[in-house]
């Protein structure tokens, strides 16, 4: 009943269909054929939130079929055992049950496995159980009988060894992934061409090649903004100042009252209060830069207490008698461990019941809506600042690279209407934190199987929440959708796309453009991600309200396992319906429109003189 | 009017909101130089008292000053007429003072909050009164520059007039009706539709109150029961509707022997024939022969099936209801900014421990429960409750209401809450766009939480016996928004049922049949002839010997298994394709439940999301609609001037949403009840308040750690 073949594979598309939220969608995928079982590339149903939820087509010649076994069962928190078939490739593991109907399908990228574990002994049934923690929000639990050769042992064996390639010495499947897409996703951003975007270089602000090799911090991008009047040299002594090198630079410009938002690293000033007069008179170079203020904010992300702890290890922060006009603003977020424990608790209050009588309690409890409350008023506040105060802000937190990164793209993502498109924001992430190290590889754990490790936590998440909290706020002013953030977070942890790898812009360099960027499979369905309600208030900044009476759960993402949290009506559905409406009815007037232009000319010229009839084209507001 | 420029000229310059306004405040936005400052009453309203250089401030406004004008206090309403060129949100301060619109009125005297709740104030009078309305509004008003007397006068005349209990006659409803036929004060706006409410209310909305509009709505649902009309001059009891519908064995008899205690009335018939009654409760022991009588009627309805619902067992009372929602609404009632950020530290647990939002879960629950059993063991429902406020609740909830009430249905995800906040017994029934000022809805009037639910009837029959009385009714929006606030109302995604002849539409019904399961009860025995009499008797013997032990299982007796099946029902209801005339479940799940914000934060300032939040979606949606609708119109005329060279009608306006969103693109998310004109674009931010209060304590020793084990790991 088992399959533990390693025979190259031949591969046909067939065409599946997916029912999904009662939209039949039609997808050519491809097929995967064994000699003994057959593995069946299908929809992963449980949210059927958006249509054509496809976990992509792949790649035959690179996915590999490890193990197949029959009679399993799936244990689901919402319908009961399952019995079926379970098959382990080195990209995803895949459940069908055929009992029912529809058949029942659980498809999972082994990327989101967390970890793997035994559940109990065998069992007095003969059964052994195993339970899968995934890193979005859910749990899966699989049990089948022990069967007298060593196979069973070997479902365990496979998922440990698959789900964790990087502990294994194997590569994770991205670098195998071979799909081939309509768009180069690595070309969406041009660090060149955003900043030019943003009007620079100009008369106060220069593009260095100082880190073009990555000597001036190994965490940073190449292409740096920096001060007109602040050499090179200078840079480096800055750096030697600033925590990992990583020295105050520009992330974005006001287009009218050229204010900036400037991004580094804590200070080094430790114990003694040491100060650098390179990195006083650099911070002062940024305020003058900006002539409509004169004061400079510095945003430390941190709670005070922290950053004054933070002395013990030779970091710190800015002192106001160290640097003039500079006034500092602890925004009092709190750092990854918080963060980690704080997604924990969520887990546990929303997966897999709710319990409906303290909901509200219960979610407090997490203090998870707390964080995304602080980093989003942090966030704002710069925003403000750069906005009404004309003022030039500095960002930073320890390293710069966790709380500074949601901090800056929040309030760019506010500021900014172009970073509000799809393609904007996937500049953005590519910019602010991609490129400035933030340390995906190390956040999210890709393929280890070190699940206790300190340095995972839910930094990104927070920010797509934040992001969420935003569209929700503001339905009309981003041109994606709530699927777009979803299908974001979950290439996050699939390991199918080569962005979220590595965690620097110099490690990627080397060998994820080898791989596919999320962006080439996200740009080569736009329909799916766009907002079709979506106003291009380019001009308008955001102004969020960061009341804890407007922050909700993502409710979309967070409990999309439980089947009776899903929407009640297809809302996006009627949107586009009307959309294709009107659309066909302007087709249709401008076919009119242009039968009267001909038939009018043609009269005319027939009765010559006669005045040709004005059409009006048809306007569109927005 | 257009005689003198100036007015003219404030015409033209009045922003498209401004229907939201009344017209008589409109007026004296002209006027401002006039001497003695008054609004425009309205016909039979009598200003009280008034008192003049009153400063209305708001606490932490950024500049920290206030506006001096005017502060009346008519029959009708408090209202604050600024001295200064007056601002829209000075316009907007007029306060329906009727039946007691004020909550509880503040006033600050030496630095102490004192609350008034009525009663007698002495000669005294304080420097501030704080006003604490209805709907959640608050306002603050100081004394100090006004005149002892008229400061004295003015805050004793709202005390008195607003808090002090009045007797029913003194309503301004009342008043106005005698005074008036239909609405003049708004008649001249040009912008107004013109036909008189009683023609549009006869359009529209059915009241309920003749036998042809019981009848219709009992055909409209197939239902077949009787219509009583010996109540029309209160003969069997004071308590009952002129008009109601029993089922047909309820015999005359019945009607008369016992005062018409306990008597089942007809809510609303499920297409399967089944129907939904409702009673006051019945005390069982004495009575239990009425209640067999009755219950056996309900059950001959159809199939022989009945279950009964006995609200005061299983749901909140009205005393924790009104508890509940007392505390509820503290949570809106800000003063300042500092209070608001503060409470909003523990606003989820606040949330959780007033109970609101669980005592509006518990009464959708019931109603799903209820239509569970309508719908899916298709059993005649009978609930009975002691006060009738639930019981409209469950009934509302029935499909069939939206065609029942009013044409504003939001068919929205939201529909839910929508609904349900209009349902929940203690509030006003103040649909989602209000206006700012509340003038003459009659249909609202039994407000106190501890009266009854809003309709007309319960009220109306103490007062009718005193002659006929044409009070003005809520539905009749004519009277209080112009056209354009009323599209507002309408939902611009709601599809209209679609029209089916009647042999289509008979091909319908199979449809919903499949829906159902078997009956469940013990009477699922398809009917034939011959069955009733023998089930009839039989029924007869279980009522009598088993003491209706039987019949009393309501469905949520034992709760973790109705709410398991609740649960079931939900489940299987959400596999199938959606039928937006169809069957409707809420969710109940604790993420699904949630403040109905749009009511509720409307009137506060730190809250309202500058150019986003519904009204965003709102107008796009609407904008589109126009669209498409001025695309269809331009379709149809160049299919005339392509046939015949006919002109077609030129696109008629937009709805108000899209005018309003292209006159200033930015609305706020409390739109249309506050406009943003007079905000500075600054966002609200959190006063600091050392947040790591929350981290000593529980994750102490992660906050203090450091965010980077080691030195950055190299890929493997």
């Amino acid at each position: 009943t088992t399959a533990l073949v390693d025979i190259p594979a031949v591969s046909m598309p067939i065409e599946t269909s997916v029912v999904c939220s009662g939209i039949q969608t039609k997808k050519n995928h491809s097929y995967y054929q064994r000699k003994v079982c057959k593995t069946w590339v299908c929809h992963n149903p449980p949210p059927p939130l958006w249509p054509a939820m496809s976990y992509l087509e792949f790649n035959v010649m690179t996915c590999l079929n490890f193990l197949t076994a029959k009679d399993v069962t799936y244990i689901c928190p919402y319908i009961g055992a399952l019995r079926g078939t379970l098959t382990v490739t080195n990209y995803r593991l895949f459940f069908k049950c055929m009992d029912r109907e529809p058949a029942f399908v659980l498809d999972l990228p082994l990327g989101v496995v967390s970890r793997v574990e035994k559940i109990g002994g065998a069992s007095s049934r003969g059964e052994v159980s195993y339970g899968l923690v995934c890193k979005d929000i859910r749990n899966l639990r699989f049990a089948h009988k022990q069967m007298e050769d060593s196979l069973i042992k070997s479902i365990f064996e496979i998922l440990m060894k698959f789900a964790f390639p990087v502990s294994n010495g194997l590569t994770i499947f991205a670098f195998e992934y071979g799909q081939v897409y309509p768009e180069n996703g690595w070309k969406v951003y041009d660090a060149q061409a955003e900043y030019k975007r943003q009007g620079l270089p100009n008369e106060s602000w220069r593009i260095t090649k100082v880190n073009d090799h990555y000597e001036l911090c190994d965490t940073y991008p190449s292409t740096l903004v920096v001060p007109v009047n602040i050499p090179d040299e200078e840079l480096k002594r800055v750096a030697a100042f600033r925590a990992k090198g990583r020295i105050p630079v520009l992330s974005w410009i006001h287009p009218e009252s050229q204010a900036t938002v400037i991004r580094c690293s804590q200070p080094m000033v430790g114990v003694n209060g040491k100060r650098s007069k390179d990195d006083e008179k650099y911070l002062q170079t940024i305020m003058d830069a900006n002539a409509q203020s004169h004061k400079l904010f510095i945003f430390d992300a941190r709670p005070s207490v922290n950053a004054a702890a933070n002395k013990m290890k030779g970091g710190g922060y800015e002192s106001e008698d160290a640097y003039q006009n500079a006034e500092l603003v602890f925004l009092d977020i709190h750092n990854i461990h918080v963060m980690r424990e704080s997604l924990r608790k969520l887990k546990e209050v929303v997966y897999p019941n709710i319990e409906e009588s303290h909901w509200f309690s219960n979610l407090e409890s997490t203090h998870w809506l707390e964080h995304i409350k602080l980093i989003l008023a942090g966030a704002l506040r710069i925003a403000d600042k750069v906005e009404s105060g004309k003022t030039s802000v500095v960002v930073h937190c320890s390293d710069g690279w966790d709380r500074t990164a949601q901090l800056t793209s929040l309030a760019m993502l506010m500021l900014d209407g172009h970073y509000r498109t799809i393609r904007g924001f996937q500049v953005l992430l590519e910019k602010e934190w991609l490129s400035f190290g933030h340390r995906f590889q190390l956040r999210i754990g890709h393929g280890d199987k070190n699940h206790t490790d300190a340095d995972r936590s839910p930094v990104f998440l927070q920010f797509i929440d934040c992001v969420w909290q935003m569209i929700r706020q503001f339905p009309a002013a981003f041109e994606f959708n709530e699927y777009f953030l979803i299908t974001i977070l979950d290439h996050l942890y699939s390991c199918l796309f080569g962005t979220f790898m590595c965690n620097s812009e110099q490690q990627r360099v080397k060998e994820v453009k080898k791989t596919v960027s999320l962006w080439a499979y996200i740009n080569s369905q736009l329909e799916e991600f766009t907002n079709p309600l979506y106003v291009n208030y380019s001009n308008h900044v955001l102004f969020p309200v960061v009341s804890m009476r407007h922050l909700e759960l993502w409710v979309g993402y967070y409990i999309r396992w439980n089947p009776r949290m899903r929407p009640q009506e297809p809302v996006h559905q009627r949107y586009k319906e009307l959309l294709a409406k009107r659309a066909e009815l302007q087709k249709r007037v401008e076919e009119l429109q242009r039968e009267v232009t001909n038939r009018s000319a043609a009269s005319s010229s027939e009765r010559a003189g006669s005045p040709t009839r004005s059409i009006t084209p048809v306007q569109t507001f927005v | 009017m257009l005689s003198s420029l100036g007015s003219a000229a404030g015409k033209s310059a009045k922003p498209s909101f401004v229907s939201y306004v009344t017209p008589e405040e409109i007026k004296s936005e002209k006027e401002p130089s006039r001497k003695e400052k008054h609004p425009d009453l309205l016909p039979g309203e009598v200003v009280f008292c008034s008192a003049s250089t009153v400063l209305k401030y708001t606490q932490d406004d950024l500049s920290q000053r206030g506006v001096f004008g005017a502060l009346l206090c008519t029959n009708f309403r408090v209202s604050f007429v600024s001295d200064e060129a007056p601002t829209e949100e000075m316009v907007r301060t007029a306060v329906t003072l009727n039946n007691g619109q004020f909550d509880r009125s503040l006033h600050r005297y030496e630095d102490k909050k004192k609350l008034i709740t009525g009663g007698l104030v002495k000669n005294k009078y304080p420097s501030k009164i704080i006003i604490h309305c209805k709907d959640l509004r608050v306002f603050q008003f100081s004394l100090t520059f006004a005149k002892e007397e008229d400061a004295k006068k003015i805050f004793q005349g709202i005390v008195h007039h607003c808090l002090e209990p009045k007797s029913l006659r003194c309503l301004f409803a009342f008043s106005y009706c005698e005074n008036t036929s239909y609405p003049e004060g708004i008649g001249n706006d040009s912008t107004l539709c013109f036909s008189p409410p009683e023609v549009q209310r006869k359009k529209q909305t059915v009241m309920f109150d003749s036998v042809e509009d019981w009848t219709q709505d009992m055909k409209r649902t197939k239902g077949n029961c009787r219509v009583v009309s010996e109540n029309s001059n209160f003969e069997l009891s004071p308590k009952l509707p002129q008009l109601f519908i029993v089922p047909t064995n309820v015999s005359d008899e019945d009607l008369t022997k016992y005062q018409g205690k306990g008597l089942p009335m007809w809510c609303w018939s499920h297409h399967s024939g089944c129907g939904l009654f409702k009673t006051a409760s019945i005390p069982l022991v004495q009575e239990d022969n009425v209640f067999c009588r009755m219950l056996t009627a309900v059950a001959h309805n159809h199939l022989y099936s009945v279950k009964t619902e006995d609200l005061s067992d299983t749901l909140p009372t009205v005393q924790d209801i009104q508890l509940s929602y007392n505390k509820f609404k503290q949570f809106f009632l800000i003063d300042n900014t500092t209070e608001f950020w503060m409470s909003d530290m523990k606003w989820f647990s606040s949330l959780d421990n007033c109970g609101w939002l669980d005592i509006i879960r518990q009464c959708l629950q019931k109603a799903v429960e209820v239509v569970e059993c309508l719908e899916k063991e298709n059993t005649n429902v009978l609930i009975m409750g002691k006060d009738q406020l639930f019981e409209e609740g469950c009934i509302l909830f029935d499909k069939g209401w939206p065609h029942i009430l009013c044409p504003d249905i939001l068919f929205d995800i939201y529909i839910f809450f929508t609904l349900l906040e209009n349902v929940c017994p203690t509030m006003t029934l103040v649909t989602e766009v209000n206006s700012p000022y509340q003038p003459v809805p009659y249909t609202l009037y039994p407000h106190t939480p501890s009266l009854t639910v809003c309709l007309s009837w319960q009220a109306e029959s103490p007062y009718t016996q005193r002659g006929p009385l044409n009070c003005l009714t809520v539905w009749d929006w004519s009277v209080q928004f112009d056209c354009k606030a009323q599209d507002l109302f309408t939902n611009p995604l709601y599809t209209e049922k679609p029209k089916q002849d009647t042999s289509v539409r008979k091909s319908y019904r199979p449809k919903h049949l499949r829906q159902l399961s078997l009956p469940s009860s013990a009477f699922k025995t398809p009917p034939k002839k011959g069955f009733f009499k023998d089930e009839a008797d039989n029924l007869k013997k279980i009522l009598g010997v088993k003491r209706l032990s039987r019949w009393m299982l309501s469905p949520s007796s034992d709760s973790p298994q109705t709410s398991s099946s609740v649960r079931e029902f939900y489940e299987a209801w959400q596999t199938k394709p959606l039928d937006y005339h169809g069957l409707l479940l809420p969710c109940l799940d604790g993420p699904s439940i949630r403040v109905w914000m749009q009511r509720y934060l409307r009137w506060i300032h730190d809250v309202q999301i500058l150019g986003g939040g519904p009204v965003a979606v709102l107008s796009k949606i609407s904008e589109i609609l126009g669209e498409v609708q001025e695309l269809q119109r331009e379709l149809d005329r160049y299919g005339c001037t392509l046939t015949s060279n006919h002109k077609g009608a030129r696109p008629r306006a937009k709805t108000a949403a899209v005018i309003a969103a292209r006159s200033s693109v930015r609305l706020s998310s409390s739109f249309p009840f506050v406009t943003s004109r007079n905000w500075s674009f600054k966002p609200a931010i959190p006063t600091s308040l050392l947040q790591s209060l929350m981290v000593t304590g529980m994750a102490g020793n992660l906050a203090n750690r450091e965010d980077d084990g080691g030195d950055p790991e190299s890929l493997v």
